[in-house]
């Protein structure tokens, strides 16, 4: 089988530069997933995320691009095309780090043979402490569909979990998993 | 403005060519630098800013002390772990919690561990391409780099076929197009002062530091439970120890001591035997090239770290070394209070935030954090679309801290000059002996060669005290405390209704501290002073310059459109931020774009 990663890349304090890492969340949150897949929460983490890259075989990457589309339109885009859109002028905030990593990885002969980028157009990337605007946290649930077809398709399908993991075996805990995070005893 | 003498004793000259950096954005971590250079491209004045993160605050009032360090945790990509613990000890120091001996070890070898990959990272992958020319390796010989890297050091990956495989391996992925990390560079710069064997030298262990660095965060894998985003825990570690496990998940065995001690082993190695190696031999080509120093030979600080003893953050129990030196005077060393209201303070007269004083500064405790974005008369360009900044006025993101209304400058350098000053042999020693090796006096650590050898020096320095830590573990385990963490005051309602503390660390890049006040069990103010608001900061209300600025007046530039002498110095401070520079004709018509980290 071969090894795939699902990583969530993006800063959760910036409002919608943190969907990345929010779809995963939800992801792990909802459905358990073959032993050959790993699901990542990469953060803004640069080249700490080489290791995971040069393990995976295929890699299915979220994040908040900027593909000069409408906010909250999602767009799939492979290979070839992956580091000219983490190469792009105008990106997520942490386009660099990524595209860093990408290129480690390749440099030491070790990148991924597929790669997939699922990224959601952001309205707000300035909002300190903000949350996910409508449009984008809207796109939660097709991104992960999307990825699930993915998986599907390379015959490692995820399985919808009976019941939603219980909160201690989630991705992000300590008050900045989604929901807690969102509440806020103070606007920004 | 011509002439203006700062407080800090530098000679400011606005009147020259202006020479912007990088478009201002309110984007995390982006910086832009403004110099003027006279007719002999002479950098004269220097004005640097910022948009470093803001408002941590808003985002953690009301929330559970206990859960702070997974906010912290977020703010930077590379100061993760260092933020956390910060984070804990604030907590910590605020609510009077112990925390036992072992989990002091463990912390102290996840800190030193973020300093070893930190600073081998920010050297080979982040700074070496400052000093070092890709192109020009393709030019190299093989059998006499070989020759070059078996005078230097012992390492075996030195033969000159495997030179010569890496340099075929190179020009592919040159010719490719590709050149992924490689394609910022001003490759054939007049100022790249190394021959094509050093080059390709370098670039070899570029990516044989590149392929170790995952090696050693494995340690903040077993120690923190997970990465990259490891686990921390108010009153200790969350990992437990178990050394005859072998089924659990997560407690710490023999095994992964184990494997933790063989990790350290290869950071020892790998620093005495290229890392050092490899800044000796640059370093040697570089030896009149001594610009840069700014504040290092004036005003430094370190809040110093890594206590020997658990909760015992005094002078004498820190391995780092504590205290500030003012206007150069190296015969006295001058003790921090962090809790001290007279001692640090942030000042935002010119930057965009509002005070009720502006003349005054706040201490963190009392720290406010209220934008308020308006630019100086002389700026030109609009608000959304500034092409010059007026220093004037309020300039930059960041705001200023002084202690006891000074400017310093933090980092590894500023280390070493306390450490230095203190005749700790530690650091005093290996300085010395670097200094003789390139025939440099003591003047020269005041530059941006010698901010760059000390981070190098405390790499290897880091490396042994990781050593030093995990024997202290090990041996107490084996005498059987197996303890990590005290939970006596976990529950909040043992605590008092209202407390402050505050929690200090030296980050890799410098010294970071964060002010907490807890009122009825929850989080009433946070306020974090990062390195990057030391070194970065803008002028103060007095008008001292802070340490980006001061470093680079005085540096000519062999090509002011190709500003590779700015980012060489900037680099050499490893600013928590990204930041793209655009260098500008006079008219702002933009002549080139550069990434920089």
């Amino acid at each position: 089988m071969p090894k795939i990663l699902v990583l969530g890349t993006g800063n959760i304090l910036w409002a919608d530069e943190g969907f990345g890492v929010r779809v995963v969340e939800e992801f792990h949150r909802r459905y358990a997933v073959p032993d050959n897949v790993t699901i990542l929460d990469g953060g803004t983490q640069g080249l700490y995320l080489v290791s995971y890259l040069e393990e995976a075989d295929r890699l299915i990457v979220f994040d908040a691009i900027d593909y000069g589309l409408e906010p909250g339109q999602l767009r799939l885009v492979r290979d070839d095309e992956v580091p000219k859109f983490t190469g792009a002028k105008k990106m997520s905030l942490h386009q660099t780090g990524f595209q860093e990593v990408l290129s480690a990885a390749e440099l030491l002969g070790r990148c991924p043979q597929h790669l997939t980028l699922i990224g959601c157009q952001p309205l707000d990337l300035k909002d300190w402490g903000g949350p996910l605007t409508g449009p984008v946290r809207d796109q939660i649930e097709p991104a992960i569909g999307l990825a699930c077809e993915l998986l599907a398709q390379w015959g490692s399908p995820a399985i919808p979990r009976s019941e939603p993991l219980p909160e201690l075996e989630r991705l992000l805990a300590n008050d900045i998993d989604h929901f807690h995070y969102e509440m806020r005893v103070e606007p920004a | 403005m011509m002439v203006l003498q700062t407080p800090n004793r530098f000679k400011l000259d606005n009147s020259g060519k202006r020479i912007v950096v990088d478009p201002l954005t309110r984007i995390e971590g982006h910086m832009r630098v403004e110099v003027n250079v006279d007719s002999d491209n002479v950098i004269r004045n220097a004005v640097s800013t910022g948009t470093m993160w803001r408002g941590i605050e808003t985002i953690l009032k009301g929330r559970d002390p206990r859960d702070a360090w997974a906010f912290t945790e977020r703010i930077c990509g590379v100061c993760t772990g260092t933020h956390a613990l910060t984070s804990v000890r604030a907590v910590e120091n605020a609510l009077g919690i112990t925390i036992p001996d072992n989990a002091n070890s463990i912390r102290n070898i996840m800190q030193l561990c973020l300093q070893v990959h930190d600073h081998l990272v920010h050297f080979y992958h982040l700074h070496a391409l400052d000093w070092v020319d890709i192109v020009s390796a393709l030019k190299a010989d093989p059998k006499a780099t070989s020759a070059l890297a078996q005078s230097v050091s012992s390492w075996p990956l030195s033969s000159p076929g495997y030179f010569k495989d890496l340099q075929i391996r190179l020009t592919k992925f040159v010719e490719s197009g590709q050149l992924g990390p490689f394609k910022n560079g001003y490759w054939g710069h007049a100022a790249y002062k190394l021959p094509p064997e050093a080059n390709l030298m370098a670039v070899a262990h570029y990516l044989e530091a590149l392929d170790f660095q995952k090696e050693i965060v494995k340690i903040h894998t077993i120690y923190g439970g997970k990465n990259p985003h490891p686990n921390w825990l108010v009153g200790g570690v969350p990992c437990a120890i178990n050394v005859d496990d072998v089924g659990a998940v997560s407690a710490i065995n023999i095994e992964r001591l184990n494997l933790v001690s063989s990790i350290i082993d290869r950071c020892i190695e790998f620093t005495e035997k290229v890392y050092l190696p490899d800044v000796v031999a640059i370093g040697s080509f570089y030896k009149d090239w001594l610009f840069g120093g700014g504040l290092s030979g004036k005003s430094v600080m370190s809040y110093g770290d890594i206590p020997e003893h658990a909760n015992d953050f005094s002078a004498k129990s820190l391995k780092l070394p504590r205290g500030v030196i003012i206007n150069g005077n190296l015969n006295e060393v001058l003790p921090i209070d962090h809790s001290d209201p007279a001692q640090i303070q942030e000042f935002v007269t010119h930057s965009w935030y509002k005070y009720a004083d502006e003349s005054k500064g706040l201490h963190p405790w009392d720290g406010v954090t209220e934008p308020n974005y308006q630019l100086g008369p002389k700026t030109k360009g609009t608000k959304t679309d500034i092409k010059e900044l007026d220093e004037g006025g309020k300039y930059s993101w960041i705001k200023a801290p002084r202690w006891r209304g000074h400017a310093v400058e933090v980092g590894p350098l500023a280390r070493y000059i306390v450490g230095y000053a203190q005749n700790e042999p530690e650091f005093k020693e290996p300085t010395e002996k670097l200094l003789k090796t390139l025939g440099l006096p003591v003047s020269a650590l005041f530059s941006t060669l010698g901010r760059t050898a000390a981070r190098a020096l405390e790499c290897e320095w880091a490396a042994h005290q990781m050593r030093y830590f995990q024997d202290k573990l090990v041996a107490r385990i084996k005498a059987g405390d197996t303890s990590t963490a005290n939970v006596e005051k976990w529950k909040p309602e043992s605590w008092p209704k209202e407390a402050k503390g505050y929690g200090f660390t030296e980050a890799p890049r410098g010294a970071l501290a964060h002010w907490i006040k807890i009122k009825d069990t929850r989080i009433d103010n946070y306020q974090c002073v990062v390195p990057t608001t030391w070194n970065g900061s803008p002028r103060d209300p007095k008008g001292n310059i802070g340490a980006f600025e001061a470093s680079l007046m005085d540096t000519p530039m062999a090509d002011p459109e190709k500003p590779l002498e700015i980012l060489r110095t900037i680099h050499s401070f490893d600013p928590c931020l990204a930041c793209s520079t655009h260098v500008m004709s006079p008219d702002g018509q933009e002549m080139a774009i550069v990434k920089v980290r």
